[in-house]
């Protein structure tokens, strides 16, 4: 029973290889034409490079633990910044 | 007026030459007179595509270093009187086209024709630049693959700087997308990138959607341009871009699985696909 009702929760979840590659392409990708053309996104890359630098004088952090993504929600860009600190805090 | 359409994609493999041929085929079936040449020096593939590799005596390098003129090298397609080929050269390098010669004989055949159609080398050094520089259209080739859409998008970066109409300040290239091996039952179960997705990143207009089909293999087998395989999905979906290139609203097909299929029998596809 409890397998039957996985299945039909798990219906709309996005683990499909599909959207990864989505997520890994909106950050690797420069030409973005309209409103955003004067700044390409490809300055993610560098920002995510400047914010670990900074995190990294402080706490120790994976660069796999900092997560920049660029999403559209309607008309608006929205920036999403997702540093996962390490669990105990560095002396 | 003559239209410069170069078919590019930075990626190798994807289709540029399928597309080329096809293409190129179309708008001759629809009266244009077409040439459509091979900048791949070195590598050529075109002829075979177009099945024309044992006619080929002279080629474009012959003609850029003056050792053939131009009608010597063009080569007449044999089911279609308004297409010609000009091959590129199998034992020279890319080193051996020169700006100067290609703009010479892309005036020359401006005078001619209505299309000339340049297939890219993939890449993107002097072959590449040398087949999109006097370009009026690009075709982007791109597969539903996340490598294929990167080397589009650097291939979109590199047009509107390097090309002559970015270098003389011109109205810019118009650009189209070309979605090949495009497989929508994988769209379906997500292991694959959907078009609109696609279309998304690029940022450019949706010319077509080739399905992924075997009629492409077997069109290169017997050289014989897909487009001439009324039959296939890959022929139809080709001819579909062909009508869009030429400004007629056809609506997209092979975009979504086409087979109906009934609750149950979903239910046991999804459950497999998942294992």
């Amino acid at each position: 029973m409890k397998s039957l009702l996985n299945f039909f929760l798990q219906r709309n979840q996005p683990d499909e290889s599909a959207h990864v590659a989505m997520e890994r392409l909106q950050i690797i990708v420069s030409h973005k034409k309209g409103a955003n053309q004067q700044q390409p996104t490809t300055y993610l890359q560098d920002m995510q490079q400047e914010l670990i630098a900074v995190i990294a004088k402080y706490v120790q952090v994976d660069n796999d633990n900092v997560k920049v993504n660029m999403a559209k929600a309607g008309s608006n860009d929205v920036l999403e910044i997702n540093i996962a600190l390490p669990e105990t805090p560095q002396d | 007026m003559s239209q410069v359409i170069v078919i590019t994609s930075g990626k190798g493999g994807v289709g540029k030459t399928t597309t080329s041929a096809a293409i190129s085929t179309g708008l001759a079936i629809y009266g244009y007179k077409t040439v459509v040449i091979d900048f791949d020096v070195g590598l050529r593939n075109l002829d075979l595509v177009m099945g024309c590799e044992r006619r080929v005596v002279y080629d474009i390098v012959n003609v850029i270093h003056g050792e053939a003129n131009l009608q010597q090298a063009l080569i007449r397609d044999k089911k279609h009187d308004n297409l010609y080929i000009l091959p590129a050269s199998q034992t020279r390098d890319k080193d051996a086209l020169t700006d100067e010669g290609i703009a010479t004989v892309i005036d020359a055949l401006k005078e001619d024709f209505d299309f000339i159609i340049c297939d890219s080398p993939a890449g993107i050094e002097k072959g590449a630049l040398c087949a999109m520089y006097h370009a009026d259209q690009a075709i982007i080739v791109t597969n539903p693959e996340i490598s294929s859409v990167r080397d589009s998008d650097r291939i979109l970066g590199i047009l509107s700087s390097k090309s002559r109409r970015a270098v003389e300040g011109k109205d810019p290239i118009k650009e189209h997308l070309l979605v090949t091996r495009y497989s929508p039952e994988r769209v379906t179960i997500g292991d694959m990138l959907n078009v609109t997705d696609i279309c998304d990143i690029l940022s450019i207009p949706l010319l077509g959607v080739i399905p992924e089909s075997k009629s492409i293999l077997k069109a290169s087998n017997l050289g014989v341009p897909v487009t001439n395989d009324y039959q296939s999905d890959a022929g139809v979906a080709y001819n579909d871009a062909i009508k869009r290139l030429l400004g007629k609203k056809v609506p997209m097909r092979f975009v979504k699985e086409n087979t109906k299929k009934g609750f149950f029998n979903t239910l046991f596809n999804r459950k497999r696909s998942r294992v």
